[in-house]
């Protein structure tokens, strides 16, 4: 048998273009950085650090938030424009997409990794998606008061119990909804809970969700253990004579802001982090920072929080020691720091600096710079090991 | 009331002989994108603010929309932007969004 020199060279070709000889990747390493004005991400190693691909073709992802199969393997990206993509982390590539509504803001994945639940501006309201397939399973539109008019919808989380809780904005209220079955989801809805929620959180243990209210003070609490006890309204004096500040950038509640016994929490309109006792719910501390906080994240062995900042401060960042909850460090990365993201046990943290085109990487304990990737206008960073955690 | 509105809209009109210099405009327009953006959509089809695109402002005059931009909208979360921008500034950005 003979074979022609073009024959063989086609073999070698075919070959050496064979996903087997492709690097094994694991997907435990991995990350998305967001590029807000491409509407594109980069599949990032969290370990190396390094870029490992860019995708294109999101769509608006002016603001974009992004859940983990939990096998890790997929990343879900909800876009402003209800653009739902499913992302394989494995092959760079696409492997589902959707338009499922008109403007989005976020959305969570179920208990089990069945579901994807998106939250919705227009039309306002919550859809239910397979996770596998991206078909829709259920629509809640977010009806409220007495000429049924439809709220925004914010502040969606995943809870224990094939639950989903989320908040209307307009609407003022938090609503439960029992996805156990998804084409018949059933919705508790908990009315007149404060004006204008604008985000929310899930407490690590899935016991608690608390709306952060824009239209007055406070934050407005669900105790998922017991929801018949209703939403109870927290903090609603701190800071009541203090002259309110216009607020340049709502802040974000969603992400890991308890440490210990302590929630950490930015004050709207204030240069101050609040630290509440989850024990009591009372409001211990005050703490003077920069600017307007953005996103409050905790390291996740809780010792550190670090701060981001509202224009015009967003230049800087700040690290708060839980030790006696002072601000141990400032930094200035660059213009626009968006978002911080740590590495899953926490001895790096990385900074999406947008007007800079760059994403950085800082060591937790020595608060040095050790790498930095070029990224366009980066916002949003997620790692996935957020896959395994329950609120996220 | 009314006095405050053609005072505005006289400053509209001049402001449309003085330009902001190209260096400005480049920092005005990565504003508009993203800081305008993170409420208002890229483009600003809207989001937790309303839309911003030809169609839904071409009812709307310079002056209402200088106002709500220097002065902000209470009752919303649009923050007043006056410290941060001239009248001339915010009657170029809104010269911008017209003609996308």
């Amino acid at each position: 048998m003979k074979l022609s020199y073009s024959r063989c060279l086609l073999i070698f070709l075919l070959s050496s273009a064979l996903p087997s000889h492709a690097e094994l990747r694991a997907t435990g390493d991995l990350g998305v950085v967001i590029e807000r004005e491409t509407g594109s991400i980069q599949i990032v190693n969290t370990t190396k650090p390094a870029s490992l691909s860019r995708i294109e073709g999101l769509g608006d992802l002016s603001h974009a938030s992004v859940v983990f199969s939990r096998d890790q393997r997929y990343a879900y990206v909800f876009g402003r424009d209800g653009g739902l993509t499913k992302i394989d982390l494995l092959q760079d590539k696409i492997d589902k997409r959707v338009i499922q509504a008109g403007n989005s803001i976020g959305g969570a994945i179920s208990q089990d990794g069945k579901l994807i639940a998106v939250s919705n501006y227009t039309p306002g309201g919550v859809k239910i998606f397979s996770a596998d397939t991206l078909e829709q399973l259920a629509e809640i539109p977010a009806v409220y008061g007495e000429d049924n008019k439809l709220s925004k919808v914010v502040g969606l989380v995943d809870a224990p119990g094939q639950r989903f809780v989320c908040s209307l904005f307009e609407g003022n209220e938090i609503w439960l909804i029992d996805a156990k079955n998804p084409r018949q989801p059933v919705v508790k809805k908990f009315k007149d809970i404060g004006k204008q929620p604008y985000d929310a959180l899930l407490t690590p243990d899935g016991h608690f969700y608390a709306a952060g209210l824009f239209g007055e003070k406070g934050l407005s609490l669900l105790d998922l253990w017991q929801p018949e006890k209703g939403v109870e309204h927290i903090l609603e004096d701190y800071g009541k004579d203090d002259e309110q500040m216009p607020v340049y950038k709502m802040p974000h509640l969603e992400g890991w802001t308890v440490a210990g016994d302590w929630l950490l929490v930015p004050a709207v309109g204030l240069h101050e982090v609040l630290v509440i006792d989850t024990r009591e719910w009372e409001l211990v501390k005050r703490i003077p920072v920069a600017g307007q906080p953005v996103f409050v994240t905790s390291r996740p062995d809780g010792r550190q929080v670090w701060v981001n900042f509202a224009f015009p401060d967003n230049q800087i960042v700040q690290v708060i020691d839980l030790k006696d909850f002072n601000v141990v460090k400032t930094l200035q990365p660059g213009k626009a720091v968006l978002h911080m993201e740590f590495s899953p046990r926490g001895e790096s943290v990385w900074l999406a600096v947008r007007d800079e085109d760059r994403v950085m990487v800082y060591d937790t304990e020595t608060f040095q710079e050790t790498a930095r990737l070029p990224v366009q206008k980066p916002s949003g960073i997620f790692f996935t090991d957020r896959a395994n955690r329950i609120g996220w | 009331m009314g006095y405050r509105w053609l005072l505005l809209g006289l400053l509209s009109t001049c402001a449309f002989a003085d330009q902001p210099n190209p260096q400005r405009q480049q920092e005005l327009l990565n504003m508009l994108k993203h800081d305008c953006g993170s409420c208002h959509g890229l483009p600003p089809k809207g989001g937790l603010g309303p839309s911003l695109m030809p169609e839904v402002l071409a009812d709307k005059s310079d002056a209402l929309l200088i106002d709500a931009i220097q002065n902000g909208r209470a009752g919303t979360a649009m923050p007043p932007w006056k410290n941060f921008l001239t009248v001339d500034e915010t009657a170029w950005l809104i010269q911008q969004l017209r003609k996308r």
